[in-house]
């Protein structure tokens, strides 16, 4: 059954008509706000607790990091497109590297290559936790914040045990990662590498993640009144999500198997076994099991990169002082929110000459009117947990 | 001695010690049931708790918390509707209070044994939703506005079951006396609960909806409605709600105790030992209901209005008209 937009406004309009004369009333749910994951604001027209029309309302954390990085050279650009997402940091710096590396024309070694999609990993696993520990909570449910966020900080400890930083690791140089210690000349290069005991932690770390998430599966999924509030609320189907450009586990929640580490190649991913999980309802439900299910792939390719982690270098041989060749690229990566990418334009400077950023928040939020109309006030919130968006990586 | 027991003979005397007893009972009351929270919900997401104040397991924590409330500024909106926001918790309390009077601790240790107890005690428990709509209303605050209007549609819809979950134990006992409900389940030697399973459960199901408590907690709904309708209350007006939730826990699990587990009574546990022993019974009765009202809490997410309704209406009530109908008729066969 296709119901578009117009009609369920219409019908809503007609129920209001017939059934009492009232004034609708226009609640502004937000920017300050106990679940906008931010500083979201939400004009919504609500006639009890039926509302037939919701307006997002953004811009009120932008911060201006397109024209910041205007202004930065290369190497400083990384510490502010690393606050984008803040819940996933090192997520952000992969693509925005790999496209000045492109068009440096560079080589990276492999097993910089490596550590990159490990940490990448990581954040994913952290952001996806995340979002399990406060979707629940928006329905209600206020423990399962606990157990999520004490197995987030297995990986975050981890994270900050090679890049020191728990949400903004800063971490990426171009042609490679960060020396571990001094500012990587020659005599210092044998310091350059992960710190010890971090393979063999992770690997704990790893089968811990996936003891938890079997635990939390059995908190959450077979609660009844979780399944009440989330089956069947706020469906997007296919079409719809991709004409909005939806994409991340929202996308793939509607049975799309989109995943851009399947098509690109930003990082080694094609040498991992993996599953893109697709579920087919679209609902919150979905939503929320394919995030679930996402921790389980992650931390599975994390093991296997630690099994096959190459030795040698960690950095491409670069000049002191970075200059990018003329030209533009466009690099795009799948991170935990989504499709993120860096349309970068280079003047032959020591900066970008304009960069692009295309966050994923943004796209899924603007699903907002579309899926929020002539739904009841609690489901709203359930809708927008489940869409799991960052106001950073929205206004940017 | 004889001064003393004269001054309680007079009517007045008495009543203003059984005032202040049942207004002493609140925040005491309130106090443990809140600490037992934190405490339980510490336990639950392994969390410590409340941990320094007072030197060892944080005791104190609630009376540090009370004295905090009472320091803070005392802020009424300015389009607020002053005398109703004003009146609005104080009426929660009362309603809580009242329903204190006809709890029988004993034998003879009630406050006011009324021949129509357990109607008085389901009348004067909706007392609070009015204070609850008040509050939403007054506030001038739309959030309010809908946690009240919730509050509402939630005691109409809830307050049926929990009459008609009270009917079966009332046709059971044959009198509606607080007292004479626990004294027929002496005579009978049972708790009601063995043939009352289905009343108990609805009866505790209405009451987490009465007492707005997680899965029910719709009109506070922290994530939607920011605090419903305690958004624009602070200070001791806020103090007097969260008291009123947790003594109306108290109360609440007190007549469930009464009605179905046999109230101050234990089998086995002689008459006279009673007048000491029952004010221990009923309480310990009562803190295992409110245990699970605290573990239902931290471990169940929320409903939708609609969805309680549902509840309410399609399950509960058919399903209470079901218990009377057995129950009468079981009564009259045996």
């Amino acid at each position: 059954m296709t119901i578009d937009a117009d009609t369920i406004h219409h019908l809503s309009e007609v129920q209001v008509s017939v059934e009492l004369q009232t004034e609708d009333m226009t609640l502004n749910i937000g920017p300050q706000h106990p679940s906008t994951h931010g500083v979201l604001r939400l004009v919504a027209r609500v006639d009890g607790e039926r509302c037939f029309d919701v307006q997002p309302v953004i811009g009120y954390m932008h911060r201006g990091y397109e024209k910041l990085s205007e202004v930065r050279t290369y190497p400083q650009v990384t510490t502010i497109i690393n606050r984008i997402d803040w819940v996933s940091g090192y997520a952000n710096e992969v693509p925005f590297i790999v496209a000045a590396e492109k068009l440096m024309e560079l080589e990276v070694p492999e097993r910089a290559q490596f550590i990159r999609l490990i940490l990448t990993e990581m954040a994913r696993i952290s952001s996806h936790l995340v979002f399990n520990a406060s979707y629940p909570l928006e329905l209600g449910a206020a423990t399962p914040l606990f157990f999520a966020l004490r197995e987030r900080e297995r990986v975050l400890d981890l994270l900050e045990s090679v890049t020191g930083g728990r949400f903004h690791p800063n971490f990426n140089r171009i042609g490679g990662v960060k020396p571990a210690y001094g500012s990587g000349s020659t005599t210092r290069k044998q310091l350059q590498d992960l710190p010890a005991g971090f393979l063999g932690g992770t690997r704990n770390a790893m089968e811990k993640v996936l003891e938890s998430v079997d635990q939390l599966e059995a908190l959450v999924a077979d609660n009844e009144i979780i399944l009440a509030r989330t089956r069947g609320v706020g469906v997007l189907p296919p079409e719809v999500a991709a004409a909005y450009g939806v994409s991340g586990p929202n996308l793939r929640a509607s049975g799309v198997p989109f995943d851009l580490r399947k098509t690109q190649d930003y990082l080694p991913y094609d040498r991992f076994d993996f599953k893109v999980v697709t579920a087919e309802n679209g609902d919150c439900w979905d939503r929320w099991w394919v995030r679930l299910q996402e921790i389980r792939e992650s931390a599975k390719i994390i093991q296997q990169a630690i099994d096959s982690i190459p030795s040698g270098d960690l950095q491409a041989k670069v000049p002191k002082v970075i200059k990018v060749p003329k030209g533009e690229t466009y690099v795009r990566a799948e991170n935990p929110k989504g499709e993120m990418g860096y349309y970068l334009v280079s003047d032959g400077g020591q900066g970008p000459y304009r960069l692009k950023i295309r966050s994923a928040s943004f796209s899924n939020l603007s699903i907002l009117p579309w899926i929020l109309e002539g739904i009841l006030v609690p489901d709203i919130i359930a809708i927008m947990g489940s869409l799991d968006f960052v106001l950073g990586d929205v206004d940017r | 001695m004889d001064l003393l027991a004269d001054l309680f003979s007079n009517f007045w005397v008495s009543l203003g010690g059984k005032l202040l007893l049942v207004a002493m009972m609140i925040p005491l009351v309130g106090m443990v049931i809140g600490f037992a929270e934190m405490k339980l919900s510490a336990k639950m997401q392994y969390r410590v708790g409340p941990y320094f104040a007072g030197g060892r397991w944080g005791w104190a924590q609630l009376i540090a918390d009370g004295v905090k409330f009472f320091q803070k500024e005392d802020i009424i909106p300015d389009d607020a509707d002053r005398p109703v926001f004003k009146f609005a918790p104080i009426l929660v309390l009362i309603g809580t209070v009242a329903l204190l009077v006809v709890i029988p601790f004993g034998p003879s240790l009630i406050f006011r044994d009324l021949d129509v107890g357990i109607f008085y005690a389901l009348a004067i428990s909706s007392l609070s939703t009015i204070g609850i709509l008040m509050a939403g209303w007054s506030s001038a605050n739309k959030y309010s506005l809908i946690g009240g209007l919730r509050a509402a549609g939630q005691l109409i819809a809830y307050e049926l079951p929990l009459v008609l979950a009270v009917v079966g134990s009332v046709i059971l006992a044959g009198t509606m006396s607080m007292q004479g409900i626990v004294e027929a389940q002496i005579e009978a030697g049972y708790p009601y609960v063995i043939f009352q399973v289905v009343g108990f459960v609805i009866f505790m199901i209405a009451a987490l909806a009465e007492l707005t408590r997680i899965p029910f907690d719709m009109p506070i709904a922290e994530s939607e409605l920011v605090m419903g309708y305690l958004t624009e209350y602070s200070g001791f007006r806020f103090l007097f709600f969260f008291l009123a939730e947790f003594a109306n826990m108290f109360t609440m699990s007190a007549i469930a105790a009464t009605l179905f587990l046999g109230g101050y009574w234990l089998p086995g546990i002689p008459e006279d030992v009673l007048e000491f022993a029952g004010p221990i019974i009923l309480i310990a009765k009562v803190f295992l209901l409110v245990f699970v009202m605290i573990w239902f809490r931290w471990t169940f997410p929320r409903f939708r209005e609609d969805q309680l309704q549902g509840l309410a209406w399609r399950w509960l009530v058919p399903l209470a008209f079901v218990n009377i109908a057995v129950t009468a008729t079981l009564k009259v066969l045996l």
